[in-house]
């Protein structure tokens, strides 16, 4: 019991600062990750031979830039675009610093996510609305991508976790977060008690992400 | 009302030059319901997506009410589809919305005000019978009801023209009657003119006015639902005949029964359905008709009844016989082993 009251008192402040950090990368590198990802899937799925806008050209581009992105280890993806890092928001390192590698590592994630639960919509469904003489724009947007909700949520689900897991490696920039308490003080200093707790939190975490994802997912899900 | 001129359709795959729509003509006038006929793969569902343009023909003209619709831009054309309803055989709904979103969202799309689409889902949902489904979603209806949300959704658009693709395809024979029935009643008390295609030739039989056969992407014999269903001449179209009544005898049958007389198939239409010709055959002329099969067939505009007997006689008689029949307005076939 006292030993319990001592780590909570020498380790609570520093633990919360850390799931701080950890909610700040995640949540705002989400944001624009999904900014941008979701258009970027749904071009991905427009310009697909055979669909709406085939086109080729930006469809082959596309998919070669996502793969080469999604082929590079986070850790070397953030060291590699360390000037690119600084131009947009002028540091490279804190918080700040690590959004943008972490935006880039997940955006085409979420991209190529998106692209295959939009290409699960029953494609007659949206040959039905071609034919009532809807416009393509509202297709996507009242057929296409409401009909993927639930998939689209799931998808996010596992952004998220990966996210997550992404911003660990976010301490080597000085970002902070708990994944670099848990390597620094647990791994690198030996305090085992800071290891647990910051994997027991990030367990949770985790675990509490998926069950609102899928219990998100099967409400939007009538079938 | 529709009309197609020599619409060809070619499909460039990989395997080479598919041509799925061979030079195709045809008039579905106002207020008619026309059926194509044929088994899969011989290009009627190319075809029916044609008419308004899922497909693109790739040579000949479209035309909805005169207007050639193949000249148009994307913006005039979507003005067009508006008028042209379709259903299909998978049903094509929103799984994610209910029976009223179904039929709701796409009014709002094309822009009507709150209390018009909330009037007019109230309206067709009567119309299909489906009103106290309104908060249901897909999965929890049958596949009829589902259809009957389908057509609503389509009918909910006001359209002159109802575009049926393989509708009844996917539902039980008795579900089928039900749903053939709706479309009779919409064509006749909203007026709307349907083209379909179908490889059951019960549809065609209980609600067409007239039927093409299509075979190998090319329409190998057409004509009134009564014409086709008393003279017909292709093998293909003969075939589907026989899977609603049976019109074949084994040739040995014919063969052994020939010894005594005739072997003959006798059509009924109309007036000639409705008198006892074979009893007046059989006191007039020195003949004894034995009947081998018949059968009845109601169509939307009139009863083919068909019988095959056997007649016992010598020639002349049964030549006489024949005469008499004929005069009578009965088609009158023999059959050969």
């Amino acid at each position: 019991m006292e030993r319990y009251q001592q780590f909570t008192e020498q380790w609570l402040p520093i633990i919360g600062k850390a799931m701080i950090e950890t909610f700040q990368m995640v949540g705002i590198s989400l944001l624009f990750s999904v900014i941008i990802g979701i258009p970027l899937g749904i071009l991905l799925v427009l310009t697909r031979p055979g669909q709406a806008m085939a086109n080729k050209w930006i469809y082959q581009l596309l998919n070669l830039l996502i793969n080469i992105i999604r082929s590079v280890p986070f850790i070397i993806l953030l060291f590699f675009i360390l000037p690119f890092t600084k131009l947009i928001v002028g540091t490279t390192i804190g918080v700040q610093g690590v959004i943008v590698p972490l935006v880039i590592y997940t955006a085409p994630y979420i991209a190529r996510l998106m692209e295959s639960s939009l290409l699960e919509v029953d494609s007659g469904v949206l040959e039905a609305y071609e034919a009532m003489g809807i416009p393509t724009r509202q297709i996507i947007w009242h057929v296409m991508l409401r009909e993927a909700r639930p998939s689209i949520i799931l998808g996010l689900t596992i952004a998220t976790v990966g996210l997550i897991g992404a911003t660990a490696m976010a301490g080597l920039v000085g970002a902070g977060g708990l994944g670099d308490l848990a390597y620094r003080f647990g791994h690198l200093r030996y305090e085992v008690d800071v290891m647990y707790a910051t994997v027991l939190i990030l367990i949770i975490l985790v675990q509490s992400i998926q069950s609102i994802g899928n219990r998100l997912s099967a409400r939007l899900k009538k079938d | 009302m529709i009309v197609l001129e020599n619409v060809s359709k070619v499909f460039e795959t990989k395997k080479g030059r598919v041509e799925a729509v061979k030079d195709v003509n045809l008039h579905v006038k106002k207020g008619e319901i026309h059926g194509v006929i044929g088994y899969s793969g011989a290009g009627k569902s190319t075809l029916i997506r044609c008419v308004n343009l899922l497909e693109k023909p790739t040579t000949g003209k479209v035309f909805i009410n005169g207007e050639e619709i193949t000249s148009l831009n994307s913006g005039k054309l979507a003005e067009k589809r508006k008028h042209i309803g379709m259903i299909f055989q998978g049903f094509n709904l929103l799984k994610t919305a209910t029976v009223y979103d179904n039929i709701a969202i796409p009014l709002k799309l094309i822009g009507l005000n709150k209390t018009e689409v909330e009037n007019r889902v109230k309206k067709y949902l009567d119309i299909v019978g489906l009103s106290e489904k309104v908060n249901s979603y897909p999965s929890q209806l049958s596949g009829g009801q589902k259809q009957r949300v389908a057509i609503a959704r389509a009918l909910s658009q006001e359209p002159e023209i109802l575009l049926s693709d393989e509708a009844t395809s996917a539902l039980d024979p008795e579900t089928t009657d039900s749903i053939l029935d709706l479309l009779l009643k919409i064509n006749i008390e909203l007026g709307i003119t349907i083209l379909l295609i179908t490889h059951e030739m019960n549809v065609i039989q209980k609600i067409c006015d007239y039927v093409y056969v299509m075979e190998n992407g090319d329409i190998v014999e057409q004509g009134s639902a009564i014409d086709l269903f008393t003279k017909p001449e292709r093998e293909t179209t003969k075939k589907f005949l026989n899977t609603i009544a049976q019109r074949k005898l084994s040739p040995s049958l014919i063969n052994q029964l020939q010894g005594t007389g005739s072997v003959l198939r006798l059509t009924f239409v109309g007036e000639s359905t409705g008198q006892p010709l074979l009893a007046a055959v059989s006191k007039q002329f020195d003949v004894s008709p034995n009947i081998l099969t018949a059968n009845i067939i109601e169509l939307k505009n009139g009863i083919v009844g068909n019988i095959v007997i056997h007649l016992e006689g010598d020639q002349k008689h049964i030549r006489d016989s024949l005469q008499f029949l004929k005069e009578k307005g009965v088609g009158v076939e023999e059959l050969e082993g």
